[in-house]
């Protein structure tokens, strides 16, 4: 299966600001975070087809996906 | 108080009375500066220091603002902006809250700091601050860590709070507080070319999409650091939000998170459900 992610702010560095990215069935966006080797706890706000997800939601072919980093700094 | 009146209404241009005449109405009538100000603005007058507000907020706002208390989580980065732009707005009582000392990696982006002020507390800074830009301003200064210990007696009396924490933990802190004591917040943190803004009411539970572990420290502040602009950008948006929240105005940033991306010049709007 494939997702479409987009990924915001420093996510992006490095990495891409959109892309497909297959996934083995059935996946969560747990999996997805976890193939672009991005930290867990550096994941803030998660958007799945504009709707708000969580890191156990689950994945169909075609959804797409938003990822935020944390950011706290004041 | 009739007196008052007419001195004021006596010397007021357009509808607006000079900081000179401010300063002789306390002189002659032994008033205090934030006690003029009320005097004026009780007279439907505008303090001419004003003018530049008035083509967006009429007399009756600008008093309302006078008659607010804004509560500053946090004197760093953020809240050194957030407090000179509503004391230059005109709000009339802040609560200035952090337990920390100017040290000298705040140079580079605190607007309260100077080499003069290393290792002067963040909340004495913030009074001399207020006092010498906007003495009609009244500052309440608390040094100390808000706690969920602590926060009713800090935060009682206020109309909003704003929160400029550092780390993800004592924002959720200052969320539960809120949510308590029955405040809106208005959220803003920084990290490295990238920032967020949102306007929480009590209910909302905007903050832990924000910060889903709980635990998370500063986020990507650690990796990123803060150059100068972007406290700048992010603390001036959250005034704008303090300002409408504060006047019942415009579109607040409710259940929506503005993301500022200064690094790829995008702002990014996310509605939540």
């Amino acid at each position: 299966m494939q997702a479409t992610v987009k990924l915001y702010l420093a996510f992006r560095v490095g990495r891409f600001t959109t892309a497909d990215v297959d996934l083995l069935d059935p996946a969560t966006v747990d999996h997805l975070i976890q193939r672009l080797a991005i930290p867990g706890d550096s994941v803030g706000l998660i958007m799945v087809n504009g709707r708000q997800g969580e890191r156990d939601t689950p994945l169909s072919d075609g959804d797409t996906v938003a990822l935020f980093p944390v950011v706290g700094g004041g | 108080m009739s007196d008052l009146r007419a001195f004021l209404a006596e010397r007021a241009i357009d509808g607006r009375v000079a900081w000179t005449d401010q300063v002789a109405a306390m002189d002659a009538f032994g008033l205090s500066c934030a006690e003029a100000e009320r005097a004026i603005l009780d007279a439907a007058l505008l303090p001419a220091r004003y003018q530049r507000n008035q083509a967006m907020l009429t007399t009756g706002q600008q008093r309302q603002l006078f008659d607010s208390v804004v509560a500053v989580a946090g004197l760093g980065g953020l809240g050194g902006y957030i407090i000179e732009e509503l004391a230059r707005l005109g709000v009339g009582s802040l609560v200035a809250i952090d337990p920390d000392v100017f040290v000298e990696h705040n140079l580079n982006r605190q607007l309260l700091s100077a080499p003069s002020s290393l290792g002067i507390s963040k909340v004495d800074q913030a009074v001399a601050r207020v006092a010498g830009i906007n003495p009609a301003v009244t500052v309440r200064g608390v040094r100390a860590t808000l706690t969920e210990y602590n926060a009713r007696d800090v935060l009682t009396g206020a109309t909003v709070v704003a929160d400029a924490l550092d780390s993800a933990a004592a924002r959720l802190d200052l969320a539960a507080a809120c949510r308590v004591l029955d405040l809106p917040f208005v959220h803003g943190a920084i990290g490295g070319w990238y920032g967020n803004v949102t306007t929480v009411w009590p209910g909302d539970s905007t903050l832990d999409r924000l910060y889903p572990d709980g635990t998370g420290g500063r986020g990507i502040e650690s990796d990123l650091g803060n150059p100068s602009f972007t406290p700048a950008i992010v603390g001036s948006l959250q005034v704008a939000e303090i300002c409408k929240v504060l006047l019942g105005i415009g579109e607040p940033l409710r259940q929506r998170i503005l993301s500022v991306d200064l690094f790829h010049m995008e702002v990014h709007q996310i509605r939540l459900e």
